[in-house]
């Protein structure tokens, strides 16, 4: 049983980071390009930003659950099977991308107009802005927002083990649901609250010490 | 020099238009200590925004020696950009990074190599009296010394025109007047040519050698700082003066 346990905690921390990477390294772009393209943005493309835009509000309008379920034929097509850790993972990021997207949307949001007026007048280019003002000067915000999808992603995560996506949730599942061993279902659920609570400090405690803001 | 030759720009709010600069035209030598004043509203911002290449104006434009400002395209526009230093009224200096990143954040534009780069900011860092203070992150700072980091990295490129929105308008007077001295001491120093932009009468006093007063888009009046102050002729120019009416 421990091992079982140790095992789906490892499960989900894999399906967890390893989603979490994925979904930061879709999200972030189209997070950057709903700042950039907007009317007043540095690179303004109205058109594209109203795609992106409605592209990102429908896939979060989908209930993940649903959304897992309808992406089967997809998960299949990348990875084999639609169900097991790499089909979560696959479910898991194509979920996460929009919510990273409108989070990073808003990190950058916050960063001084005047700071990217400023950098504009030094003549930077739109790809020095983004990289050097925008990312540079949103780092403690991107760093918790890693933290932020990651405990998301543990919750949904767990949704994944409905449909046999492995770790905890699906131990939670098979075991506590269907066999009625409370037992097992409640240290899954200890399990998930201390790693949610790991994750939020140790990302806090790395974002306050990048935060150059305080003195 | 600068020719600013009958620039004009208004803006369109929903149901009337405003004229925020009404055919105004000047000549800046090079070298020359260049203050421009007026109320709010009056269209002195407007004016910087054109100067420092982030506005178009409606019509007319300005000459850069040969160079037709508002023509430039794509890289020489940014290549423009790179020679003119502005200073802002609100500092914006990246506050993730430190005086000494602040300042060599435009010579990085430009991929200057590491160790040119520390030559300069070095320079930059005890010119503008800022030593000791290379590794202080803007939050670290008060608004005097922020200002000063804004002007050092507005002469890191070595421009030739050096324009300053309300330098000093979030200062006290003493910063002011150190922020002023510093500024003579690198006209002295550079002979670059500055143009200042204030709505304080004390500041155009304290520095500059010209001065221009804008009402209502317009260039009211142009002369030697002591000429314009002695004997004012424009209402504007008295009732920054502090003429009361009556007196007249
Ligand atoms: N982007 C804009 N859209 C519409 N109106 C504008 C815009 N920018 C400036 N104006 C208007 O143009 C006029 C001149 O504004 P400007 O900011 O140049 O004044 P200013 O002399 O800098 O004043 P202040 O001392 O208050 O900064 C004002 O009436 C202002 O409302
Ligand atoms: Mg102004």
């Amino acid at each position: 049983m421990t091992e079982l346990l140790i095992k789906g905690t490892f499960d989900t921390l894999y399906i967890v980071s390893m989603s979490t990477l994925f979904a930061l390294i879709g999200g972030l772009p189209i997070g950057v390009l709903l700042v950039i393209w907007q009317k007043n943005g540095i690179a303004p493309f109205v058109y594209g930003e109203k795609i992106l835009s409605s592209f990102v509000n429908t896939v979060r309008s989908i209930p993940f659950i649903i959304l897992i379920i309808a992406l089967f034929p997809f998960t299949r097509l990348i990875v084999g099977r639609s169900y097991g850790i790499q089909a979560s993972i696959v479910a898991l990021v194509v979920g996460a991308i929009p919510f990273v997207a409108r989070l990073v949307e808003s990190a950058l949001a916050e960063v001084d107009e005047g700071l990217i007026k400023a950098a504009i007048t030094m003549g930077a280019t739109s790809w020095q802005i983004v990289v050097k003002v925008y990312l540079v000067e949103s780092v403690p915000a991107l760093i918790r927002l890693v933290s932020l999808t990651m405990i998301t992603l543990v919750g949904y995560a767990a949704m994944a083990g409905v449909v046999g996506g492995g770790g905890l949730g699906d131990i939670a599942i098979r075991y506590g649901l269907h066999r009625y061993q409370t037992d097992v279902m409640l240290l899954t659920i200890v399990i998930m609250v201390i790693m949610v609570q790991l994750i939020q400090s140790s990302f806090n405690f790395i974002a306050n010490r990048q935060d150059r803001r305080r003195p | 020099m600068i020719r600013i030759e009958n620039l004009t720009k208004s803006f369109k709010n929903e149901n009337s238009r405003l004229v925020a600069l009404n055919n105004v035209s000047a000549n800046i030598g090079n070298g020359e200590l260049l203050g421009i004043i007026g109320s709010s509203g009056a269209g002195k911002s407007t004016l910087i925004r054109h100067l420092s290449l982030i506005e178009q104006p409606d019509s007319g434009t300005i000459w850069l020696d040969e160079i037709d400002l508002f023509k430039l395209k794509g890289r020489d526009l940014l290549r423009m950009r790179r020679q003119l230093g502005i200073v802002f009224q609100g500092y914006h200096l990246l506050e993730q990074k430190n005086v000494y990143e602040n300042i060599a954040f435009p010579l990085q534009l430009v991929k200057m190599s590491k160790t040119e780069i520390k030559k300069r900011v070095d320079e930059l860092i005890s010119l503008v009296g800022l030593n000791g203070k290379a590794q202080a992150y803007p939050v670290q700072l008060s608004g005097g010394q922020k200002q000063r980091v804004a002007i050092a990295r507005a002469l890191a490129s070595s421009p030739s025109l050096l324009l300053c929105d309300e330098p000093t308008s979030a200062l006290d007077v003493v910063t002011t007047k150190s922020i002023l001295d510093l500024l003579v001491e690198i006209h002295r120093k550079t002979q670059v040519t500055i143009v200042i932009i204030t709505h304080e009468l004390s500041v155009v006093k304290a520095v500059c050698q010209r001065v221009i007063v804008m009402d209502e888009g317009s260039f009211v009046e142009d002369g030697s700082v002591k000429q314009v102050f002695t004997s004012p002729k424009h209402e504007m120019t008295k009732l920054l003066l502090g003429y009361q009416e009556g007196q007249l």
